[in-house]
């Protein structure tokens, strides 16, 4: 009795794992097929449901204080032995000059290549880490859109549309001002079930490498532009979301 | 060279005076911001806050011992697989009988005549989590994956190791035994085996 179709293409359009052709043929057979609709709008009632219930658990602070509080020895038999701190500190030194000049003959080879892409993924990633740590997260924290937008004023030369996509399961949680390769930018953060999706807005055309979308150490990232606003989205929520979260700020 | 690796070596190093040594950094930089979705992951499968403290610690400590192996690709995907295992092994030593069965040795559930939208929407977070821990672990685990932790089907397939196609059937499966465990009336405590 259960339509076949409903086995396998069903799930695949529900998570948003079909491609565009994919998606419209089974778009197709939904109109046809009464079965699979009442299926799929059981799905997404479970979807709605497992999402709402708050069942995420985060690990408790003991477990973070444990891991970051083993002794080194412990954890590293091997790493931590022969070198006395005054030899480290040299030979730290020395790499970090090595990685200097390594980085600055990549970021000087590649500058003009497709992969300085890369480079601005990464140093945006790097942002969306930073702002994970502890306190780092938010500047004004708020999930009012008419509270976050003033606070830009007088920080920015420019006012960034702020938006709140709460009804659409993107929270506004608040703005922050950030650093991204010596320009400042403003930074919207926005909850996704219980990830953060960093969203870094530009005045003006896109600077170099702020457009398409890939993904890098397990984040994904995404660009698009709007009424003279470049935007760039990181987070670890998956790609589908962050799709998304583009459609949300490309409409109206 | 270019590598997006080497950035974060020089950025953890900022900020992360308390402790020392390259690969601790590199590892705090890029591995233990997944922390939660390995406690989540563990949590889900052991069923017990207590255990997936103790199982997720051991497994992120195997996963520093294991770092030197770990090069690039989905940081995420790499820790969650280690915890998976974690979670399996201990679930062989310390609870019999719970242990990990593979999608084609479980029934293939039946859709029922009438899927209930409105029964599964009404269900509270006391009714999904006891459903949820009722189903076979494999199934939880792709469930949570998925549904909690917001991973694509790659990296299911990355973390389970298994084929995308067994993680779409498993996911089809999973999601109709929970809509069916939940458009029944609750059975209460029957179902929870410990």
């Amino acid at each position: 009795m259960p339509c076949e179709h409903s086995q396998l293409e069903l799930h695949g359009y529900l998570d948003g794992e079909l491609d565009a052709m994919g998606a419209a043929n089974f778009e197709k057979h939904l109109e046809d097929c009464p079965d699979c609709k009442r299926v799929l709008a059981a799905e997404e009632s479970l979807r709605s449901a497992l999402q709402n219930a708050a069942l995420y658990e985060r690990a408790p602070e003991s477990l973070r204080k444990n891991l970051l509080g083993t002794p080194e020895k412990k954890v590293t038999p091997m790493q931590s032995r022969r070198v006395s701190g005054f030899a480290w500190q040299w030979l730290a030194a020395a790499a970090v000059l090595f990685l200097a000049v390594a980085v600055g003959w990549g970021v000087w080879q590649r500058s003009q290549s497709p992969s300085s892409m890369q480079l601005v993924a990464a140093s945006l990633v790097d942002a969306h880490l930073r702002s994970l740590q502890p306190g780092h997260l938010t500047d004004v924290e708020s999930t009012d859109q008419h509270t976050v937008k003033p606070w830009f004023d007088g920080r920015l030369d420019f006012a960034p549309p702020v938006r709140d996509f709460s009804t659409d399961g993107f929270p506004l949680l608040g703005g922050r001002l950030d650093v991204v390769q010596g320009r400042t930018v403003a930074a919207l953060v926005y909850g996704r079930r219980k990830h953060i999706v960093n969203v870094f807005v530009e005045k003006g055309p896109p600077a170099e490498g702020w457009s398409g979308f890939g993904s890098l150490q397990g984040y994904h990232w995404l660009a698009w532009q709007k009424d003279g606003f470049s935007f760039f989205a990181v987070s670890d929520v998956s790609a589908p979301d962050l799709n998304q979260l583009e459609q949300l700020c490309l409409s109206q | 060279m270019g590598h997006p690796l080497v950035f974060y070596i020089g950025s953890a190093r900022e900020r992360t005076d308390v402790l020392e040594g390259e690969d601790r950094a590199r590892f705090e930089a890029i591995v233990l911001p997944h922390l939660d979705a390995a406690f989540n992951l563990a949590r889900w499968l052991l069923r017990s806050r207590g255990d997936a403290e103790d199982v997720a610690q051991e497994a992120l400590l195997r996963a520093y011992r294991a770092f030197g192996t770990y090069r690039s690709g989905n940081p995420r995907a790499w820790l969650l697989q280690i915890v998976r295992n974690a979670c399996f092994t201990w679930l062989r030593q310390n609870r019999m009988g719970e242990e990990f069965t593979e999608f084609d040795e479980t029934t293939m559930p039946q859709e029922s005549e009438n899927p209930e939208a409105l029964a599964i929407a009404n269900s509270n977070r006391e009714q999904l989590s006891r459903a949820l821990e009722a189903l076979p672990p494999a199934f939880r685990e792709i469930l949570v994956l998925r549904e909690l932790e917001g991973c694509s089907y790659k990296e299911i397939a990355e973390v389970t190791s298994r084929p995308i196609g067994t993680v779409m059937s498993g996911l089809a499966r999973a999601r109709l035994q929970l809509r069916n465990a939940l458009s029944q009336p609750q059975p209460k405590e029957a179902r929870r085996a410990v």
